[in-house]
């Protein structure tokens, strides 16, 4: 099938061009590649977490699993994000 | 205050050796006193295209080692009146040029230089990470093809996350894209990257393109390096790149097919 689709875009004279065919292979391989470098989180991210879990436990009630820091990297700049599930009623503990 | 400048790609073969010989004597000619320091231990090769591999004495390591003061080891270039040449060691294995000691050579030269370009080997090993690691500048340099425009993208990503910049969260490495060995023609049959394929993908600034030209093997066969060629594209592409280095806003040349015999016969550009 893909010899034919091939074969018809030679025919066309719509055959990729190997430069087009290197940019492509390119993009798609850096892009994995700096993702797995992006992805080494900083060894400080746990500990982050439990101290800012312990103090926002001491305002509100929350569960573990609705807490999540995440670091996310992007070309200019890093994001620090915090993501917390309220519970539908806020325990307020005052 | 002196500048380091590491000129540097990951993959072999590229040009750096070629561009460094290029570069610091173009830096030198303009005025500004210079040194080029040969970083490729074991297989040095900057003496041989700066022609003054038969006055190589002492080397780098001698220097690091405390053998030899740093003036016994620089080497007046022939050419230039403001450049010196700091040989790599042929004999003494690569670990051999240690941060420490590098660092107190850099700052030694900082006293009496204003550009100390960084000749870097090839991969990521100890060499090519020491060559790198002082560095307040990069020239990366990239041929259109597929390989080392990877290995440029990896060298990057070392240089943003482990150099001594980064380490102590300073100013980032300022980079520069030096796209070498660039061959208009095939670029136009859509069989080699374009140059603006490549910055697309590298993203950062371009400084220059060099042409693929035999004018290259001729230079470092006399032992002279490419800039002085007459008549060269090659020499007038590095000397572009010196003059956008220092600030200079020039258009970028040699980047498209040059007209041909009857083109231009024809009143074609
Ligand atoms: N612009 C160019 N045109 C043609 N040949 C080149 C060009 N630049 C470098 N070369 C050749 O490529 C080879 C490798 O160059 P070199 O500067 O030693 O690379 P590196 O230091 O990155 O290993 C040499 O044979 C050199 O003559
Ligand atoms: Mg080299």
């Amino acid at each position: 099938m893909s010899m034919i689709v091939g074969l018809i875009d030679y025919l066309r004279g719509n055959e990729k061009k190997s430069a087009v065919v290197a940019k492509e292979r390119l993009q798609i391989i850096l892009a994995h590649e700096r993702a797995g470098r992006g992805t080494a989180t900083p060894d400080y991210l746990p500990a982050l977490q439990e101290e800012l879990m312990a103090v926002i436990a001491k305002y509100i009630h929350i569960d573990r699993d609705s807490f999540k820091v995440q670091l996310e990297k992007h070309d200019q700049y890093d994001v620090l994000e915090l993501n917390i599930t309220l519970p539908d009623k806020i325990n307020s503990r005052v | 205050m002196a500048k380091v400048i590491v000129v540097t790609s990951g993959k072999g073969g590229v040009g750096k050796t070629t561009t460094s010989a290029s570069f610091s004597s173009g830096l030198a000619m303009r005025g500004n006193r210079t040194v080029v320091i040969d970083f490729d231990v074991g297989l040095r090769n900057l003496d041989l295209i700066m022609g003054c591999e038969r006055r190589v004495v002492y080397d780098i390591i001698n220097v690091i080692n405390g053998e030899v003061s740093l003036k016994q080891a620089l080497i007046k270039d022939k050419n230039c009146d403001n450049l010196y040449i700091l040989p790599a060691s042929q004999t003494r294995d690569k670990d051999a040029l240690n941060l420490e000691g590098v660092e107190r050579i850099l700052d030694e030269l900082k006293e009496s230089f204003d550009f100390i370009v960084c000749d870097s080997p090839a991969g990521i090993e100890s060499g090519a990470f020491t060559a790198m690691y002082f560095a307040d500048e990069a020239l990366v340099v990239t041929n259109p093809e597929v390989s080392s425009v990877r290995d440029s993208d990896r060298i990057l990503g070392i240089l943003a996350a482990k150099s001594k910049r980064a380490v102590e969260g300073l100013e980032p490495v300022k980079e520069h894209l030096l796209v070498t060995r660039y061959d208009p023609k095939r670029v136009n049959t859509g069989a080699m990257l374009s140059v603006v394929d490549i910055q697309e993908i590298l993203r950062i600034p371009l400084l220059g393109v060099i042409p693929e030209s035999a004018s290259v093997l001729q230079a470092s066969n006399a032992g002279t390096p490419a800039i002085h060629l007459d008549k060269s594209d090659v020499a007038e592409a590095y000397r572009d790149v010196v003059g956008r280095f220092m600030g200079e806003d020039l258009p970028m040349r040699f980047i498209s097919e040059k007209a041909g015999f009857f083109k231009r016969l024809l009143g074609g550009h």
